[in-house]
């Protein structure tokens, strides 16, 4: 089976098939621009915003401090509210035990909340190959699902199809529907959906989910979601089996007055989402009498142990950073081949893999917009240098970093260096002057592998050092 | 080793050295809390997601259910519902629990819900249901097409933080509620009503009497 959190080539080869693909362009500009406004036009109406993402990533910080405490009580304070708490080192292993909760309720067919952790797990594989049909139930899941596509973002699975696009979908998927009157109109096709899933939410007697909150003092769960399918998976089945990042706990119930706020004016860029729903394991007479917990390790304890990058584990999966970046903007979700894409995805997946696709860090221009919208304050930036540090560099790069660092260990080889550089750049500073600039789009092999991805700016035509000689020191 | 004793292990090497950070709470715990102007904000928020919100005097309580709901029957209500929301409601009226719990298909096949709340949120037009008293189970409150919730002004807070405060034992089902169910997965336009009620209806009573 792939793996969920790695692509099959790395990024620079799977975003210059992306980029020739003038439609998703087309649809993820319309989408990202309107997402960007919307949370632009909510955050700025709180005037605690700063403070708020303050409180947030200092929370996310001291739940990272005191992990393996907290969820020890979390374990505890579950337990005792009647849930059965599962602990997986990894994908496979927290894979096996779903399926054999599945398994002894004797379902062939679950209804899935939209849940990052199962994704990323590859658990809708793993059910299908014990014979279980495991069912989205978010609209842009339901899309991508019947579309046997991947999702392309956190939030929005589906960003990149338009309206038309899922009509014609919808004709040829679901089975009710009146192909010749469904129309493009978004209510129309939401309306579709409704009906789709309606008998399935009714009937279901096993649920899947994840969980946004985990609260260590008191066991609860918490899911943010907006169709109302969250409440009727949560709600109407016998058996609700949630899958959730061991990072995802808070310490305590009045933690996530923070992250109430924070979540929703990122992600949709709504002051709140429609629904939240909190429950803590069973409660009699109301809701899923077996109520299971399965806590996922899968990558996180050893990016947990880098402490630059364990600042990728505070993400609460806004997906603020994918709408705001250029990168994403322009590639899309799939370029990334992790179920994380965009600028968290860049550092996130290639520590949950130790490695995995180590292109990733450089799928970014280093702007910074990503950390201004993040609302924990992940510096995105900073984790993406130190990753292009500690990962292997790119073929192409090895041979130059290394010629590099040679050069620069000696003042005198540096000179020469840079002497040599601008004796060769000579001839080309004409030609980059003609087209207004002082970089080189092309340089000839071998260094045309630097150039593939990027301009090579021109040494300039003077070195300070050697402008500093000719204009003499500065009179006392 | 065991998954649990080896996951806690590593994560417990990986972090040997740490020492908790405080955590700043600058940020606003309390807002506003003139009724007027709460009443005012909650209502905006709620209109904005298209809810309907409708205003009343305590003692006009009955007849502005019976007008919320005029034409709609049947009316599921949770057990402990007042009877003297109902006085004016000429339509049938389902009980949960009275003497069985509704069926699935009871709720599936109801005109309407009436409920109360614990808390409301102003500031983010958010009811609160907590299956407390007037709420009953979380299954009443999500199937039936439409809802209707009785909001006591003196529910209504500013703020989230004073809204889970509020909250009398945060180990019950809860369910926060903004407006009808709604979704932005089509070109991330907002259309209101999918899964949840299609339907909600807010009666702010004034003051309590």
């Amino acid at each position: 089976m792939s793996n969920p959190l790695v692509g099959n080539r790395p990024f620079p080869r799977a975003a210059r098939t992306a980029l020739r693909d003038a439609q998703l362009r087309a649809n993820l500009r319309m989408a990202t621009g309107t997402i960007r406004a919307k949370r632009a036009a909510v955050v700025s109406e709180m005037d605690d915003w700063e403070d708020l993402r303050a409180a947030g990533a200092a929370i996310k910080a001291d739940v990272l401090a005191r992990l393996p405490d907290l969820l020890v009580e979390f374990e505890a304070a579950a337990t005792a509210a009647g849930a059965v708490v599962h602990w997986a080192r990894d994908a496979a292993e927290a894979c096996a035990i779903v399926a054999d909760l599945v398994r002894e309720t004797g379902a062939t067919e679950v209804v899935k909340v939209k849940s990052m952790a199962t994704q990323e797990i590859g658990l809708n594989e793993a059910l299908a190959a014990v014979g279980v049909e495991a069912v989205e139930t978010d609209l842009a899941e339901l899309i991508v699902q019947l579309a046997d596509d991947r999702p392309s973002h956190i939030l929005v699975p589906a960003i990149h199809y338009n309206r038309t696009q899922i009509r014609d979908l919808f004709a040829r998927r679901m089975a009710a529907v009146d192909a010749t009157a469904l129309t493009d109109d978004p209510p129309a096709l939401t309306a579709a959906a409704r009906a789709h899933l309606r008998e399935k939410f009714l009937t279901a007697k096993v649920a899947i989910s994840g969980a946004n909150f985990a609260v260590a003092q008191t066991g609860t769960l918490v899911v943010v979601e907006s169709e109302g399918n969250g409440r009727m998976c949560l709600s109407l089945p016998e058996t609700l089996i949630s899958v959730v990042g061991v990072e995802k706990l808070v310490p305590t119930f009045a933690d996530l007055e923070v992250f109430l706020q924070l979540l929703p004016r990122s992600s949709t860029g709504e002051r709140i989402n429609p629904y939240t729903s909190m429950w803590t394991g069973v409660t009699p007479g109301d809701g899923p009498q077996n109520v299971h917990i399965v806590l996922v390790d899968n990558g996180r304890s050893h990016t947990l142990a880098d402490p630059v990058g364990r600042q990728a584990l505070w993400c609460i999966r806004c997906s603020a950073c994918l709408n705001v970046c250029p990168v994403y903007e322009r590639v899309g979700g799939h370029a990334y081949g992790s179920v994380y894409p965009g600028p968290i995805g860049a550092i996130l997946s290639p520590q949950l893999t130790r490695g995995g696709d180590p292109s990733l860090p450089y799928a970014s221009t280093l702007c910074g917009a990503c950390y201004d919208v993040c609302p924990v304050k992940i510096n995105i930036p900073e984790v993406l240098v130190h990753l292009r540090q500690t990962l292997r560099h790119p073929v192409a790069e090895r041979p130059a970093m290394r010629a590099l660092a040679w050069v620069m260990r000696d003042r005198r080889r540096y000179a020469a260096a840079l002497r040599a550089a601008r004796a060769g750049a000579a001839p080309l500073r004409g030609l980059a002057r003609r087209r207004g600039g002082t970089t080189v789009r092309r340089l000839p092999w071998p260094l045309s592998a630097w150039t593939a991805h990027r301009d090579a700016p021109l040494p300039p035509a003077q070195t300070f050092r050697d402008w500093w000689r000719a204009s003499g020191r500065p009179q006392a | 080793m065991n998954a649990r004793e080896e996951i806690l292990a590593r994560l417990r090497s990986a972090r040997a050295d740490a020492v908790p950070p405080p955590v700043p709470r600058q940020y606003r715990r309390a807002g506003e809390t003139d009724p007027a102007r709460l009443a005012e904000m909650l209502t905006d928020r709620l209109v904005d997601y298209r809810a309907g919100v409708h205003p009343c005097a305590p003692d006009a309580l009955a007849a502005t259910v019976a007008t919320v709901l005029a034409g709609v029957t049947p009316l599921v209500v949770p057990p402990d519902l007042p009877e003297d929301w109902l006085t004016a409601y000429p339509g049938v009226v389902h009980r949960d629990g009275d003497p069985q719990p509704l069926t699935l298909a009871d709720l599936d096949g109801a005109g309407a819900v009436l409920t109360g709340c614990a808390v409301a949120i102003a500031q983010t037009g958010t009811i609160v249901l907590d299956t407390g008293a007037a709420q009953g189970r979380r299954a009443l409150t999500l199937v039936p097409d439409h809802h209707v919730c009785v909001v006591r002004l003196k529910q209504v807070v500013a703020t989230v933080p004073e809204a889970l405060a509020r909250l009398a034992d945060p180990t019950r089902p809860l369910t926060f509620v903004s407006g009808p169910s709604a979704t932005s997965d089509i070109e991330l336009n907002r259309v209101e009503g999918v899964h949840g009620p299609r339907r909600l209806d807010v009666i702010l009573v004034s003051a309590d009497g």
